[in-house]
């Protein structure tokens, strides 16, 4: 089992991230195992599918696919996972507060891909709370990424008062 | 000028330690290289033709004189003494060492200096006129906008991987002296009907490969919404902008792709979500700002100072000077005035050690300790008195800074070029000096008049070419320096993108192409006309004439695509 950051610590990681092999498609994939990551077109290719499993659902979108293709379903989602096919790509900061503050999303949301030490602080303030760390990393490393800074200036998830309205306090 | 607070000083120097940590997991062989890149690129660090270069932020181009000592006490001691001042108003240092250069930027955290966000596809440094809040054309100080602006770039935790960087520039006068209309957005303060202060907001400006003059989003802004309507507009850039290829990923070409009226519909449409949200900008916080602004202890002076006047009367040398180099101020008896970095053989923009602590000085005794660096390469001393104006010219004579070229033909915007950027297609720093020598004239510079040329030395136009009445870009024509000529470009209110004339010339050829063009001008000018004019009156033809009469040229011209710094 893999480990991830969670919540600030460093956990084992109980899901398991579903990916299309060459050939396979999202219709045709078997979907064994026990508490999944769907990619986002085996998800609305075979929703009742999944539903009827009766497991905790989580699914993983890309960089280019905007939350609104799930917005209506976060009810149904344990993880979200959102995919960073490059860590220069920064499409993902915005889906992640996207998710949060304005659909809502309350359960995980995990930085799947390229995600290194240097990016993760700017993550958690976009929203956030898991990372799975590209494995040739050193995780413990990564961890301390999340606190190199102690006070950030502009309105985000973690701290939705920008620091001008909190410096005269 | 603003003053950090504990916590803008903490993040500066928490931004120190981070980039400390990156260079040494780096050189332990843990962060690789490529994984550096885009790390060292947000601290202003390229790996160039040469070596290292460090780009240090100077925020809207304003200086203390202790931040300037600093520049030189770094440059001395890090460097070989000389900085480079950019076009963003920023200092480029060429010599550095790379492992030296967390240390750099430790001595720069002691006096509120930083490397953040000078490069990589984040939020740039952003950019102001060099006489705001001294002058008389001015609606309301851009400067307070411009360091609340510079709070919310800083680390915005959404936007440190845009598909490409982004640059924003701030003007506040009647006249734009911050070419916000090439800017991926351009902030004009502008008052509305009902006599409020707000914004008019451009989008989608650039140089680059694909010039571009920005156009207008939304023509009105209130103040409190600024940072929400941003945030919602560079949200909508960085989902939707292309990332496939390096050339296309501007927002200018997001803006060209959607339509205005489309992109602006979509930033709206997301700023329904965030607008009145906490981002909205308190008068509290704007008070606090400003008050960092406020004016320094002017004395009651009258207009016009008798001293000047008779200095003007007595030495035509300093009168040269005072007619290019002093420039009006908003309060009686005082004066703006640009040290120029454009003296005959000496690369555009570069400063020595030395000068420095003469113009910190400058600044100490007669500016109120405080200074600007411009967007042309020179520096300003923004409010001295204009009996002190003999006196400067003196002292600024002696090391250098004191050639009568303001806003003339050798005022010259250059890129560092071939000799140090590791994207050149050509040098651009010879061509500068090659085209000092032939206009070595002051008195005829003096009857040219205003003129602006300016040089790149590739695509990526950081010498700002377009925008100049000349401009000379490098190109490279199986593996030679060629230069392609460009006429009819402004910058200000009517920015403009010049036109190429034709088919390129080679660098000797460059200052003889320069003297025709300046020729035909001197020839066919009303008595009123500037340059620019002329262009205008007559159209491209007589130019490119006469630039050609005598020469060959079978071959088209190549343009060589723009590339990203690595
Ligand atoms: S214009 Fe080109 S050559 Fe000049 S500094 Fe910019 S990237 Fe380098």
């Amino acid at each position: 089992m893999s480990r991830i950051i969670k919540n600030n610590r460093i956990v084992e990681d109980i899901w398991q991230l579903l990916k299309l092999a060459e050939g396979e498609t999202p219709e045709s994939v078997a979907l064994t195992g026990e508490d999944i990551i769907f990619p986002l077109p085996v998800w609305q290719a075979r929703k009742d599918e999944i539903l009827s499993r009766e497991r905790p659902i989580g699914v993983w979108i890309d960089s280019h696919e905007g939350p609104e293709a799930i917005a209506d379903d976060l009810g149904r989602f344990t993880v979200i996972a959102v995919n960073f096919p490059k860590f220069a790509d920064g499409r993902g900061y915005s889906t992640a507060r996207l998710l949060r503050e304005r659909f809502g999303f309350q359960g995980e949301l995990r930085a799947i891909g390229d995600v290194l030490q240097d990016q993760i602080y700017f993550m958690k303030r976009c929203g956030f709370d898991a990372y799975a760390v590209r494995p040739d990393k050193d995780i413990e490393a990564a961890l301390a990424g999340l606190t190199d800074f102690s006070e950030s200036y502009q309105t985000a998830v973690d701290q939705p008062q920008p620091l001008f309205r909190r410096r005269s306090a | 000028m603003y003053r950090y607070d504990t916590i803008d000083q903490q993040l500066v120097n928490e931004r120190v330690a981070q980039y400390r940590g990156q260079i040494a997991r780096n050189l332990a062989g843990t962060l690789s290289d490529d994984e550096l890149r885009p790390l060292r690129l947000q601290n202003g660090l390229y790996i160039q033709r040469h070596g290292p270069m460090l780009r240090i932020a100077i925020p809207y181009g304003l200086l203390s004189s202790a931040q300037l000592r600093k520049l030189a006490d770094v440059s001395r001691r890090y460097d070989r003494s000389v900085g480079h001042f950019t076009t963003r108003q920023n200092m480029q240092l060429n010599w550095p060492k790379f492992e030296e250069t967390p240390e750099i930027l430790g001595e720069l955290a002691t006096v509120e200096m930083h490397a953040i966000q000078t490069s990589g596809n984040c939020i740039r440094n952003i950019t102001t006129d060099k006489f705001a809040g001294v002058a008389p054309d001015e609606l309301t100080d851009p400067r307070p906008y411009c360091e609340i602006l510079r709070q919310w770039s800083t680390f915005h935790p959404e936007f440190a991987f845009l598909p490409r960087k982004f640059k924003i520039a701030v003007n506040a006068a009647a006249e734009d002296r911050a070419v916000i209309r090439t800017h991926d957005v351009g902030l004009e303060l502008v008052r509305n009907e009902s006599g409020e202060i707000g914004v008019r907001v451009f989008a989608g400006g650039g140089m680059g490969r694909t010039p571009v003059i920005g156009k207008v989003v939304r023509d009105f802004l209130p103040r409190r919404h600024l940072l929400t309507y941003l945030d919602a507009l560079i949200r909508v850039y960085n989902r939707y902008g292309r990332r496939d290829n390096l050339y296309k990923a501007r927002i200018k070409i997001l803006v060209n792709a959607l339509g205005v009226e489309e992109f602006s519909r979509q930033v709206e449409a997301e700023w329904s979500f965030l607008k009145d949200g906490p981002a909205t900008l308190t008068d509290e916080e704007f008070d606090r700002v400003a008050a960092h602004f406020a004016p320094p202890a002017y004395a009651s002076l009258p207009a016009d100072d008798p001293t000047f006047n008779a200095a003007i009367a007595a030495n035509k040398t300093f009168a040269a000077w005072a007619k290019r180099s002093v420039h009006p101020h908003r309060v009686p008896g005082y004066a703006a005035v640009t040290l120029s970095l454009k003296a005959p053989g000496v690369a555009p923009g570069d400063i020595t050690d030395i000068q420095m602590d003469v113009v910190a000085d400058l600044a100490d005794r007669f500016s109120f300790g405080e200074l600007r660096v411009t967007h042309e390469q020179n520096v300003v001393l923004a409010d001295v008195r204009q009996r002190d104006l003999p006196d400067i010219w003196a002292t600024a004579r002696a090391h250098g800074l004191a050639t009568a070229n303001i806003g003339l033909l050798t005022d010259m915007i250059c890129c560092p070029g071939g000799d140090l950027c590791a994207l050149a297609n050509a040098r651009s720093v010879p061509i500068a000096l090659a085209v000092h020598e032939k206009f070595d004239d002051l008195d005829y510079l003096h009857d040219i008049g205003e003129i602006s040329l300016n040089i790149s030395g590739c695509m990526n136009s950081c010498g700002h070419h377009h925008v100049a009445n000349i401009g000379i870009l490098g190109v490279d024509k199986n593996n030679e320096e060629w230069y392609q000529i460009t006429v009819g470009g402004q910058q200000g209110n009517d920015a403009t993108i010049g036109k190429v004339i034709g088919p390129s010339f080679s660098a000797e050829e460059v200052p003889d192409v320069i003297e025709s063009l300046v020729n035909v001008y001197v020839e066919q000018r009303s008595s009123s006309e500037r340059f620019i004019d002329t262009y205008k009156r007559l159209g491209i033809e007589p130019f490119k004439e006469r630039a050609y009469a005598g020469r060959d040229r079978r071959k088209p011209a190549i343009t060589e695509e723009g590339a990203a710094h690595v």
